[in-house]
Formats: structure tokens, C-alpha cells, sequence
């Protein structure tokens, strides 16, 4: 490959004073789908951001999440539990979806379509948890966007607010891993098939790409883990 | 990198053994964090053990899984680089929220 994908300083410089395309022998989708990506971090960067400066600034005692995200099972209280599971699940999607982008490549349309439809279903796995997650927070513990009975008012509103962007994003990911997984399963990535919306060839290219947005998904999840409900 | 020619093919393939790998990684840290909470480590390291548990799950995702570590350094810069801009949200909000704080307190306490 050239000396783009050298990873070098010299690569970037000459890349970007070339004054033709920038991202050379980077696909068309993908470099749409990192600018996607980068605008959406900058969605949750600012989420998290506001969630930080109403922590710090609420006169309110910030109620405690592990307490309230904890479980009664077996009765032990256990902290956390279900957003433990939950995290252990969104990191096997990722897992299964790297495989897929894998299968992919080696034109394996049957493995390749069944990893996506497995990552799918983790995808649907956790939010039907984040669906028991909030109506347990909203009917159980009283714990509404306007306020709550443990403290800071503020809880609910940044809570509801983050997690609820996040699991969007997972709905909508779930929803575009069934079809392109069964673009996979029809043989489009392989027969180059043009697509409907596109007419562009279809290539398994596709599949990396919606790699990067589950992927992405995962990552959001690491954040909100560390800083939402661990901190 | 020392990767490229892996590259030279067609899109991003890399063998099975680097993404199961990153798969056990990202496991092993994931339990990590969740026991910080679980024994109630309380504090400076509390934080300190947060971060550093995130920050290194956040790389392996986007180096192996997400394949930054293989991409054109154009690429690279171009997503990275503009959140130096969010850091420096982190540090505006930080400083006007203490502010804000302070004054609540002053204020509620000599009420208004």
C-alpha cells in the first residue's frame, strides 16, 4: 500500500497537502461512516459533559448508583448486577460483529450473516434489560426526569437523557444488522448486487462498515459504564 | 504500521486470534471495574482505577475492533483530533460548575 497507510507523520502531512482526496484508499462508506461517528461522539461528549457539570454543581446529595442499580438474587444484594450483564453482553456483540466483518472478507455469507443476526440478538438482549432497567427505576423506585426520592433532581433527567441515546442507537443498530444481514445471506456483497437506495456495487465492505457503528455503540456503553454508573 | 501488508487486501482482514483476544481483554476488564465497585474501593483510586480501566477498553475498541491501529494516518487525525475540542469542554464546564456551585451555597445559606 502506499504511503498513507504507513501510519506516519510524513503520511498525514502529505495526505492532507496533496490537494486531491484525503482519504486515499480509505472506501467512500467508511469515511462517511467516521464522520457520522465523530459527530455522534461529539453528541455524547456533551451529554456526559452536561452530566459531570449538573453532578458537580447540584447542591443535592447524588443518589448512590450502586445502590440503585443493585439486585436481589438468591437474597444476596448484589451492585450493579444487571449492568454488569449488560455490559458482558453489549462486549460479546462486539465480539460477534468483529467475527462477522471477519467471515465477510473470506466471502463466507452463511457465517458472516449468522454473526450478524447473533450480534442482533445481544443488540435486542440488551435493551429488552434496559427496558426492565427503566421501568424498574420509574414504577419500583419513583425515580422520574423531574426528581426522586434519594436526592439530587438531576439524577433522573441526565439518566433517562444518556442511557435512553444510547439504547436508540442500539435499536437502530439492531435494525440495520438484520438487513444487512440478510443482504449477506442473499448473496449481494458477492454477486456485487446494487443497492436500493445506493445503486452502488454491493461489496462486503458494507458489513466493516456497520461493524463501526455497532462497535461505536460499544464504546458509548464503556463511557457511561465508567462515568455514569461506576463513578 | 508494521501491519500494512495485511491491509494490501481486500478492506480490513486480520486473523481470528487478534479479535479473540481483544474479546477475552475486554472481559477481563470489564470485571475488573465492576469489582471496583463491588469492593467498594472508595476515593482518589476509585477514580483513578475507573479511568484507567476505560481508557483501556476505549483503545482496544477502536484499535483492533474499529481498526485504527491498520488505518491511513489522515483517517486517524481526522476523527481524533477534533475531541481535543470536547477536552476542552471538560475543562470550561469543570471550572464554571465549581463556580456555580459556591454560589449556591452562599447564596442558599444567606438565603438570597
Amino acid at each position: 500500500m502506499s504511503q498513507a497507510n504507513t501510519g506516519q507523520t510524513v503520511g498525514f502531512v502529505a495526505d492532507w497537502s496533496s490537494d486531491q482526496r484525503v482519504f486515499k484508499d480509505v472506501p467512500w462508506g467508511k469515511a462517511m461512516m467516521w464522520c457520522l461517528l465523530v459527530a455522534d461522539t461529539f453528541i455524547f461528549g456533551i451529554f456526559l459533559t452536561a452530566y459531570m457539570a449538573g453532578r458537580s454543581l447540584t447542591t443535592g446529595t447524588w443518589p448512590d448508583p450502586s445502590k440503585i442499580f443493585s439486585l436481589n438474587i438468591g437474597g444476596q444484594e448484589l451492585p450493579l448486577i444487571l449492568i454488569a450483564i449488560m455490559t458482558f453482553i453489549l462486549i460479546s456483540s462486539s465480539g460477534t460483529m468483529a467475527m462477522a466483518v471477519r467471515f465477510g472478507y473470506q466471502h463466507d455469507r452463511a457465517k458472516c450473516g449468522m454473526m450478524m443476526l447473533l450480534t442482533a440478538a445481544f443488540g435486542a438482549t440488551f435493551v429488552g434489560m434496559q427496558f426492565f432497567e427503566w421501568s424498574h427505576l420509574i414504577f419500583a423506585l419513583d425515580i422520574k426526569a423531574w426528581g426522586n426520592p434519594m436526592g439530587a433532581p438531576q439524577f433522573g433527567s441526565f439518566f433517562f437523557m444518556i442511557t435512553g441515546f444510547h439504547g436508540t442507537h442500539v435499536s437502530i443498530g439492531v435494525i440495520f444488522l438484520v438487513i444487512i444481514a440478510l443482504k449477506a445471506f442473499r448473496g449481494d456483497y458477492d454477486n456485487g448486487a446494487p443497492g436500493f437506495f445506493t445503486s452502488r456495487k454491493g461489496r462486503y465492505e458494507s458489513v466493516e462498515v456497520m461493524g463501526l457503528y455497532w462497535h461505536f455503540v460499544d464504546l458509548v456503553w464503556v463511557f457511561i459504564f465508567a462515568l455514569f454508573y461506576l463513578w | 504500521m508494521a501491519h500494512a501488508e495485511a491491509a494490501a487486501h481486500e478492506g480490513q482482514e486480520h486473523p481470528i486470534g487478534i479479535y479473540l483476544q481483544v474479546w477475552f481483554y475486554l472481559f477481563v476488564l470489564s470485571t475488573f471495574s465492576y469489582l471496583v465497585d463491588f469492593y467498594n474501593i472508595e476515593g482518589v483510586l476509585r477514580w483513578f482505577l475507573i479511568l484507567f480501566f476505560m481508557v483501556l477498553k476505549a483503545g482496544l475498541i477502536m484499535a483492533i475492533f474499529m481498526h485504527l491501529w491498520w488505518e491511513a494516518a489522515s483517517l486517524i487525525y481526522a476523527c481524533l483530533l477534533p475531541l481535543l475540542t470536547v477536552a476542552w469542554l471538560i475543562f470550561l464546564m469543570v471550572s464554571q460548575s465549581d463556580y456555580t456551585f459556591f454560589t449556591r451555597v452562599f447564596m442558599f445559606a444567606l438565603g438570597g
